[in-house]
């Protein structure tokens, strides 16, 4: 038995133990591809190497990293069904790390990590009516969702999609958007809060469009992904649907600094947010003194 | 496992011979009080001493810990590049000699956090070289422990050797193989004779009526009284005096929790990521972009230690996440006292508890 253990070694400085890898070291990909959405948001198509495939759910999310600069969790844009070689990532400038990727262009390496967390159970989904209620950034991770039940639209009801933002330039994706509004097999209202001279949509925060709405409450599943300060009143409109606390799903942000349930920093109650989230159903998060 | 008897002069035989061939370090008696570090001498050794400033959880959990170095440079087209290669910081055979039952029981709970779900490489690199021998306390350390409370009076499962001392000699129970094989190898040891075990018995149960209660509820009602005191004012008044400087999840034998930063030597090239102690009671622990915090004021921060505590990590990994170790009541600067609090929340609550248990 100790002779399992290895000769003394004197020295405490850093070095390499046994070849092992590391569960914090990220792979190395590629940015092939890069766009500017709005002002503040860019959309960053990554490859792995090899070209392998990042096998995630929607709402799911990767730590991405910059060596040098810092790492930090970005949820996939891109749905299962259009992840082959490459994904997405729709990235705001918030910071050092974001601001620093703001500057990659295709061609430059990160590091990712992941994906990590509990994404949306597709198969609850399934057969069900699909309400999702995004606002601002969290349009981002909504498109995973919304993709891939497009791709697999004969897989669920209806599609309602209630997107808020602040104001038209903020809006993202709005050449999809627009591809949306021209299919019938989805319902899309759009909302801003503060329009501007251009703007001819609905004006008002997002609970504004909810009276817009019928639903079947008993065949549907709410989805809501944003800020707080959005989700709370996004909750309340949905159980004004009727729809019950199993019935709607949130993804918590948190802050995260090791996305494998170990560092304390996404803690909600005694459950990780990174482990057991970051999507959660509102019955879950109803439990949590810390979670609303 | 195994009882064995060691004359107590002969512990610095059996230091000296460990030494050869492993790390071993100890409690040693510094300016300040005592203190876990390398023993160059086995003279040294202090195993009777009352408690150390910081746990021994550095030889696991190093205060800042390099996870991987990298290497970022640019091509010939122009494209960043970025090389990595992890590193296993402070793996050597290494022997921690005199671990208290407390800071036993904060090991084995630092144990199922970093190895049971996502298995944390660098911890388990460091664990595997590490031998724990753990020394019974026969006494309390201060009036700020409270061991007897929250049950870690006796040593948990995790020892490979654990020591007592009885009269002129230490009994020595094996906890594992390793530590079996250690004994054998290194120690000049002869099997316990019944005699040897009834003087141990004679010694266990007369150092239970040393250590004195301060809780006024027993620790299975902990998260229980955690839960309906919540929304207790007692939270109000302790953040009122907190100052927020970490120094009580500093000293902690339970706090693992860390951040994660980037060091970039001045060639703007490479560096380390490393990993450094951190605090929940800091004000940015939980906050996000856009500027929301999670926990703003300094009483949610002292609730949420607590609820840990007492609460959450006992949901988790089924071990209460206080020793009773007393560190955090030594290091805090205003005061703030795990019984203290626990029992300002009683009294507000008025919780019918029963004063006595154990
Ligand atoms: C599950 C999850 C999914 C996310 N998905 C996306 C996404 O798809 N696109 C996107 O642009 N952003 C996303 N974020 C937010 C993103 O992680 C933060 O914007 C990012 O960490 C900011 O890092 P920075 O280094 O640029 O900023 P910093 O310079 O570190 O800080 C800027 C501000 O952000 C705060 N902050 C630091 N770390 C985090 C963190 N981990 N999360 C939130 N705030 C933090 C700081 O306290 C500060 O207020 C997501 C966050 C989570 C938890
Ligand atoms: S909370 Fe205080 S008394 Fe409890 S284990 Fe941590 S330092 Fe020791
Ligand atoms: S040591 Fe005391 S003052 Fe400092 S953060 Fe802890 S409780 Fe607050």
């Amino acid at each position: 038995m100790l002779g399992t253990m290895t000769p003394l070694e004197t020295t405490t400085t850093p070095r390499k133990y046994n070849g092992t890898s590391s569960i914090y070291l990220p792979t190395v990909a590629t940015i092939t591809n890069a766009y500017t959405e709005t002002a503040m948001e860019k959309v960053f198509t990554v490859r792995l190497p090899g070209g392998e495939n990042l096998n995630h759910n929607p709402g799911q999310f990767v730590m991405v990293s910059i060596p040098g600069v810092g790492e930090a969790p970005i949820s996939v844009m891109s749905s299962p069904s259009r992840t082959g070689e490459t994904f997405d990532l729709c990235i705001r400038k918030a910071g050092d790390l974001t601001g620093v990727l703001h500057d990659l262009v295709p061609g430059d390496q990160i590091g990712i990590r992941g994906p990590f967390g509990r994404g949306f159970p597709l198969e609850v989904f399934k057969g069900k009516d699909i309400l999702v209620a995004p606002g601002g950034l969290g349009m981002a991770p909504a498109r995973s969702l919304i993709d891939e039940i497009l791709d697999n639209r004969d897989q669920y009801g209806r599609l309602i999609v209630l997107y808020g933002a602040r104001n038209p330039a903020e809006i993202l994706f709005r050449d999809t958007l627009r591809e949306w509004r021209g299919r019938d097999d989805i319902d899309l209202l759009v909302t801003v809060d503060h329009p501007d001279e251009s703007w001819v949509g609905h004006i008002g925060v997002i609970t504004r469009l909810f009276p817009r709405v019928q639903i079947n409450p008993f065949n549907t599943v709410g989805i809501t992904i944003g800020p707080p300060i959005m989700y709370r009143f996004v909750i309340i409109e949905m159980l004004g649907k009727g729809l019950n606390p199993t019935q709607i799903w949130m993804s918590f942000e948190r802050r995260m600094k090791c996305g494998v349930g170990k560092c304390g920093h996404c803690q909600v109650n005694h459950r990780y947010s990174c482990q057991d989230g970051p999507a959660w159903t509102y019955a879950e998060a109803l439990a949590f003194e810390e979670a609303l | 496992m195994t009882l064995y008897i060691l004359p107590k002069e002969q512990l610095p035989v059996f230091v000296d011979k460990l030494k050869a061939d492993f790390r071993v370090v100890g409690p040693v008696k510094t300016e300040t009080g005592f203190a876990f570090d390398d023993i160059k001498q086995a003279e040294q050794l202090k195993l009777d001493y009352p408690t150390t400033i910081l746990p021994p959880k550095k030889y696991f959990l190093p205060q800042r810990e390099v996870l991987f170095n990298y290497h970022t440079s640019i091509n010939e087209k122009g494209a960043r590049q970025i090389d990595t290669e992890p590193v296993f910081q402070d793996v050597q055979p290494t022997i921690i000699f005199g671990v208290h039952t407390c800071d036993m029981t904060g090991i084995s709970l630092y144990d199922k956090v970093f190895l049971e779900g996502f298995k944390d490489e660098h911890y388990l690199a460091r664990r595997e070289q590490i031998l724990i021998i753990g020394i019974e306390c026969l006494k309390p350390c201060d009036d700020a422990s409270f061991c007897k409370d929250m049950g870690t009076l006796t040593a948990p499962p995790v020892y490979d050797l654990h020591m007592t001392e009885v009269e002129s000699r230490y009994l020595i129970d094996t906890g594992s193989e390793k530590g079996e094989e250690l004994l054998q190898k290194y120690g000049e040891v002869k099997l316990a004779t019944t005699d040897d075990i009834r003087d141990l018995s004679r010694t266990l149960s007369a150092k239970w009526p040393r250590f004195r209660h301060r809780l006024k509820m027993s620790r299975d009602q902990l998260p229980s009284l955690l839960t309906i005191n919540y929304g207790a004012i007692t939270w109000d008044h302790l953040g009122e005096r907190c100052l927020a400087c970490g120094s009580c999840t500093n000293v902690c034998p339970t706090c693992f929790c860390f951040d994660v930063q980037d060091e970039l030597d001045i060639n703007m090239q490479d560096g380390q990521r490393t990993r450094l102690w951190d605090s929940c009671q800091l004000h940015e622990f939980a906050l996000v972009a856009g500027g929301h915090n999670f926990r703003e004021s300094k009483a949610s921060r002292i609730r949420h230690r607590f609820m840990r505590k007492g609460k959450y990590i006992h949901q988790v990994h089924d071990i209460l996440g206080c020793t009773g170790c007393g560190r955090c009541e030594r290091a805090c600067l205003v005061n703030i006292t795990i019984p203290g609090t626990l029992n300002a929340l009683h009294d507000e609550m008025q919780l019918d508890a029963n004063p006595a248990a154990g």
